[in-house]
């Protein structure tokens, strides 16, 4: 579905992204993980076009996406959750989720947008209920929600979600990675990149760890859960305080 | 049957991404973790930021076994010590031992990978498997053990020697796959007609044998006395251990486990790679090995690899048999002869027993090769004529097949030494 080849990219001289290469199949959860500074976001932006890609390619269903413009990247079926949610604060709930929907209306769909938003009212009951609140008096939670929705509402085949635990209480964690898995389930491709990289690998199939621009293990995410090493650098366990 | 059908049989551009991505990786953990690695690199001037394709594979540097040794025991681990849970070396007969170590993650992938060659070779969670190699710390007996247990298939963890007791065991417990290098597989099929045991009444069904070159001649002997279908396998500690690469049922070379491995074949003098499907050394890259990688290894392997389709539905490529190894070819006279190719000669004439050396000497400036075969102990206590013709046909067979010609001596049967594990068949007096 996705598949990157040999990307590098950077802002001015500096080089973020070095010679990365990776893939994403039909039907998956495929997670990136690293800690702050490693490049992921950098990645997601290279992958949707925002920013241009020094080398290499991005091929999404066999289509290099880097020559074409982030609109029509969504329009073909690819949709960025970004970090930190950017729900339009000023509109309402449900009037964030429409825009989503934009790229619907212009592949002419506009009739199935009710069925849409009913899809999406469906996983999140909670922004049914605030349908005419405005979306900058929801909680962080509840934003996230929005921004996921706000996505779905393009109908992606590939959903790309950027920290979407990012300042939320653990709970509510839970309950995002949750419904990750359920949109995967439902047959849509996830490319996650998190920091939580507990969470993350739970729900994922397979997974890449970042560092400093540089793909440093890739693997089943049972097998990097598993991982002693990422354990320690990445999951916070302390090991050797472990009862061996 | 396949073990791991989706990567056996796995798109060839699907694959060469997932390589991609694994050698990616792997240069990156090697460069940051290994010493010995980022010198290497540093020196040939290759920064793993550089790596554009796998074509540029050729940019880096090889290992020799001479690397191992000198960073003997830990040195080219790429994993504190603390995650790695296994550790093998090799035998060391001929110097320093070389260590290599395993995490959790790369007992697993060896185990399904050993799954894969097993699966492939017929062999399924009913079989009843006895390992015949010699566990310690060479490879090939855990490795075997692992992948089987894997499989599900009931494991008789016998170890090599006391060929007697293997055979009682494998009637007792109904062994139905046995695992273990070809001489010995012959070794246990010699004496289990001297015991005067009908092969059909053991359970056997299949062999798997690997840690040695042998001849498609061998494997339809051991098929014929042991009634199995015998397929060849093969691995080296130094990447991994058995599981490397292992024959399907068509038995028409072996499949390498190409998404965990990277083949290229090579000149072993100019070091350029070879055409695609000629013979040359076989050079290994690790692509997900974690405690232990190697970049470039140089195997002394000598193959060539078989690009067309095999009808098993594999995708994964296939080697030829190994044809011997760049330090056991023998230079004699200045043709290169491998004792495979004698071998297969040996095995197709009538008359002689399927055990052999070959003595080299040097005679004023000549080398002079003899081949001691024993002789069945009917022709032995046949008129001499009927013995001269066969020392004869055997000499013609060998000058059309190497090239050169050799001197044969029939000996007595069992007057040759046996090996429980690998061969030694040439015994080289020559002082060069």
């Amino acid at each position: 579905m996705l598949r990157v080849h040999n990307l590098s990219a950077g802002y001015g001289s500096l080089h973020v992204l070095r010679r990365l290469s990776l893939h994403v199949k039909p039907g998956e959860i495929v997670t990136i993980i690293g800690a702050n500074g490693a490049g992921k976001s950098t990645l997601l932006r290279t992958i949707t076009g925002l920013l241009r890609a020094s080398s290499g390619e991005v091929l999404f269903k066999g289509e290099d996406i880097q020559r074409i413009p982030p609109e029509q990247v969504v329009f073909r079926g690819c949709s960025l959750v970004p970090e930190g949610r950017q729900v339009f604060a000023a509109m309402p709930v449900r009037e964030n989720l429409l825009l989503g929907a934009y790229v619907q209306h212009k592949r002419g769909k506009r009739d199935e947008v009710a069925h849409d938003l009913d899809r999406v009212f469906g996983l999140f009951p909670v922004l049914r209920q605030r349908e005419h609140q405005l979306a900058g008096t929801l909680s962080g939670g509840e934003q996230q929600m929005l921004a996921i929705g706000r996505a779905l509402m393009a109908r992606p085949t590939l959903i790309m979600l950027d920290e979407p635990s990012m300042g939320l209480a653990p709970l509510i964690v839970k309950d995002i990675f949750h419904i990750i898995a359920k949109i995967r389930d439902e047959g849509c491709t996830v490319l996650l990149v998190e920091q939580n990289a507990r969470s993350a690998l739970k729900i994922a199939n397979r997974g890449y760890v970042l560092e400093t621009g540089r793909i440093i293990l890739e693997g089943d995410a049972g097998d990097l859960l598993a991982n002693r090493e990422i354990q320690r650098a990445y999951l916070g366990k302390d090991l050797d305080g472990e009862n061996k | 049957m396949f073990w791991q059908q989706e990567s056996e049989c796995m798109d060839r551009k699907e694959l060469e991404q997932l390589q991609l991505e694994r050698l990616e990786s792997t240069l990156n953990r090697v460069y940051l973790n290994v010493p010995f690695y980022l010198k290497k690199f540093d020196e040939m001037g290759f920064n793993p930021d550089d790596l554009s394709s796998l074509d540029d594979l050729g940019k880096l540097p090889f290992t020799a076994k001479s690397d191992l040794r000198e960073n003997y025991p830990y040195g080219l681990f790429a994993f504190p010590l603390r995650e790695v849970v296994r550790v093998h070396a090799s035998s060391g007969t001929t110097g320093v031992s070389t260590v290599v170590g395993y995490t959790r993650n790369d007992i697993k992938t060896w185990s399904n990978l050993v799954g894969r060659v097993l699966t492939a070779g017929g062999v399924t969670a009913d079989d009843v498997v006895q390992i015949s190699f010699n566990y310690g710390l060479f490879t090939g007996a855990f490795g075997l053990h692992y992948g089987a247990e894997r499989v599900g298939a009931s494991v008789i963890p016998m170890s090599s020697g006391n060929t007697k007791r293997q055979i009682k065991i494998m009637q007792d417990f109904k062994t139905t796959a046995l695992v273990s290098t070809p001489s010995y597989a012959m070794l246990i099929a010699d004496t289990i007609r001297e015991m005067n045991i009908d092969p059909n009444s053991l359970s056997l069904k299949w062999g798997l044998f690997g840690a040695e070159p042998w001849s498609d001649s061998m494997r339809r002997e051991l098929e014929q006395k042991l009634m199995i279908k015998a397929t060849d396998n093969y691995g080296l500690s130094e990447v991994m251990g058995p599981g490397v690469a292992g024959e399907c049922l068509h038995q028409n070379g072996l499949h390498i486990s190409e998404d965990h491995f990277l083949v290229e074949v090579i000149d072993p003098e100019t070091l350029q790679p070879v055409k695609l499907g000629e013979v040359g050394e076989m050079v290994i890259t690790t692509l997900t090995k974690e405690a232990f990688p190697m970049i470039r290894y140089r195997t002394r392997d000598l193959t060539r690899l078989m690009p067309e389709t095999c009808p098993c539905g594999r995708t994964l490529r296939r080697m030829s048999r190994v044809m011997g190894r760049t330090d056991d070819m023998l230079i004699i006279r200045g043709v290169n002869v491998f004792p495979s190719q004698i071998e297969a000669v040996l095995f197709d004439v009538e008359g002689t027993e399927p055990h052999y050396q070959i003595v080299i000497d040097r005679k004023g400036a000549l080398d002079d090769a003899t081949v001691l075969v024993e002789a069945s102990e009917k022709i032995f206590f046949d008129e001499m004529k009927k013995q001269k013709e066969l020392i004869d046909t055997i000499k013609k067979r060998m000058a059309s097949e190497l090239g050169i010609a050799v001197e044969v001596k029939l000996v007595e049967k069992k007057t040759i030494e046996r090996f429980e594990g690998k061969a030694k068949r040439v015994i080289d007096n020559r002082k060069l």
